[in-house]
């Protein structure tokens, strides 16, 4: 099934025409509009003219995570201030976040790509949607919400409550279809097997899209399983729409990512190189029909490959294999982007703490910081001790919005590092 | 000065680690005449009373362990029913918290230790009431 036939089958060379055609439109704007481009190309002698194939992006710089903290709130804007309709953040570390600003029609632009991406699942008008993601800041809520409406879909806008009401919810209004992140629904699926409820037989779950957190086939396979459904990878990020941007397809096989409003590169990340088509390396994207803000080789810090090889679907746009990793440290936990670089601002805000301190992630989410106390902050008291610990997990948790479990160990109990310390063991098999 | 001071040890909470700290006690030649130990999570506090408060400091410390000194108070009480309750009673009136407690008895005599934060005043309070405060050295006699 298709939701836009003719944009997800045009033959390669007219898609690779419309890009080109898209990218040079881009760079004319930025160049012209938004301040952060403007001085860019001028400090690196480019003009709009120099975009005449589409390998020509390469001329283009990189733009990166720290690029729209510095242009924060608004510096990489190509419209007046007026123009944009909405605006979604993605957290940051040090304390600004990542503003991204959507036009009227990058609203509708961004539905428009979730549309595709449910309609080549299988989802119809007919099914109900329980949208089970954070609406607010994050992309997650919002944009699959409006794209799901576009299809037809009843919506049920969910967000990540409490597991008791988001059975009720499935249960009276029979949802058909989760968007949801793995390892929820993991959890999910255990919480309803200890209520005696039958993930496979009691609710009539047909489709999953997990998406927001790297997960694995086995991941997959275990969901597909605890609900008797099928589920689809989704991969997306705030700074280029949030979902939406590559989706599965009823193969499974493979995440296609819309070429024709991104332009996509694999680069090593190491040395910012062009990668041949398949070798692994950092996702790059440049938005390609992004009015409010477009976005110029941003560096994504996801770990991927390219799948050229046509798809069974019919469908021209190329695949991302599954995300191995991230190029950078961000956490995720519960849903909720966490940088090491938080926690480790909090500990060090108590003088009680020593500087070494390790943040494990185990189970479902669990994350357990365990820190060495300052030969200053033993008084002899168990007491004092445990309210040390009880402050930092509410310090902790207004900071990260997630409650961590705090360890405090006697100096010398963590293993000294050599050279670069290894602050985080994340023990989650996803 | 009729206060008692305790070693406290702060430890993580694992197998092995109360022999492990015993043991450089012993081989400081240091003599454990009372002792308790707290567990809270990840971690536990020993409290010692010793014979030969700084060698078992030095011997500690020497290791990387962390160690802190801590004044408690060590009260004798008539060893019959109700002694525990008429000293709770005298600190409870005063709004004095206790913050731990043991006891134990030992020659016929009934000791109890205990911990609070306003050591003053708890002082003072026992021994209005004719309650007999053991020294250091007394403590380590018994």
């Amino acid at each position: 099934m298709f939701w836009d036939q003719e944009s997800e089958t045009l033959t390669r060379p007219t898609l690779e025409q419309l890009q080109l055609k898209r990218l040079q439109d881009t760079v004319q704007r930025v160049a012209q509009r938004a301040p952060f481009y403007r001085d860019k190309f001028k400090e690196l002698g480019i003009s709009t003219g120099d975009i005449k194939s589409l390998a020509d992006v390469r001329r283009l710089p990189f733009t990166t995570g720290a690029d729209l903290r510095t242009v924060y709130p608004d510096g990489m804007l190509a419209v007046s201030r007026e123009e944009p309709v909405r605006l979604h953040t993605s957290s940051g570390t040090t304390g600004k976040p990542k503003a991204i600003f959507f036009s009227r029609n990058d609203v509708n632009n961004a539905a428009e790509l979730i549309a595709r991406s449910l309609v080549m699942t299988g989802i119809t008008r007919k099914d109900v949607l329980q949208n089970m993601m954070s609406y607010g800041m994050f992309t997650g809520g919002l944009v699959m919400h409006y794209g799901a409406e576009k299809v037809g879909c009843l919506v049920i806008p969910a967000g990540p409550g409490t597991s008791e009401r988001q059975l009720m919810l499935m249960q009276d209004f029979r949802t058909t279809a989760v968007h949801i992140l793995p390892s929820y629904a993991l959890y999910f699926a255990s919480f309803l097997e200890q209520k005696g409820i039958n993930p496979r037989k009691d609710i009539g779950l047909r489709k999953a899209f997990v998406g927001a957190e790297p997960h694995t086939e086995e991941t997959r396979r275990r969901i597909e399983q605890a609900f008797g459904c099928d589920v689809y990878n989704s991969y997306g990020l705030t700074e280029m729409n949030g979902p939406g941007v590559a989706f599965e397809c009823e193969h499974k096989a493979g995440l296609h990512l819309w070429e024709d409003n991104f332009i996509l590169e694999i680069i090593n990340p190491a040395t910012g190189e062009p990668l041949p088509e398949g070798q692994t390396g950092e996702l790059v994207l440049t938005t390609l029909k992004r009015e409010a803000m477009p976005i110029l080789r941003y560096r994504t810090r996801d770990i991927t490959s390219i799948i050229a090889e046509p798809c069974k679907c019919g469908r021209t746009h190329r695949r991302l294999n599954r995300i191995t990793g991230r190029s950078d440290d961000m956490l995720i936990i519960r849903g909720t982007n966490i940088f090491p670089q938080q926690i480790e601002r909090v500990l060090m805000s108590f003088p009680q703490v020593g500087r070494n301190y390790v943040i494990v992630i185990e189970g479902l989410d669990d994350m357990t910081i365990k820190v060495e106390l300052a030969a200053a902050g033993f008084d002899g008291q168990v007491e004092h001790l445990a309210a040390l610990q009880n402050q930092m997990v509410e310090k902790l948790k207004a900071e990260t919005w997630v409650k961590p479990k705090v360890e405090l160990l006697p100096a010398g109990a963590l293993p000294v590092a050599e050279g670069k310390a290894k602050r985080v063991i994340d023990k989650r098999s996803l | 000065m009729s206060a008692v001071n305790l070693l406290a040890v702060f430890v993580e909470n694992k197998p092995g680690q109360t022999a492990a700290i015993t043991k450089l006690l012993a081989d400081a030649g240091v003599n454990i005449c009372w002792v308790t130990i707290a567990n809270s999570g990840s971690f536990g506090v020993m409290k010692f009373l010793v014979d030969k408060r700084d060698s078992a400091v030095r011997a500690l410390k020497d290791k990387g362990l962390m160690v802190s000194l801590l004044e408690v108070l060590a009260v004798e009480v008539p060893d019959k029913p109700g002694a525990l309750q008429a000293v709770a009673d005298l600190l409870g009136h005063s709004s004095i918290n206790l913050d731990n407690c043991s006891g134990f008895v030992a020659n016929n005599r009934a000791i109890l230790v205990i911990e609070v934060h306003e050591l003053t005043k708890a002082r003072a309070v026992l021994e209005k009431q004719g309650l007999h405060l053991l020294t250091q050295e007394e403590m380590l006699r018994l």
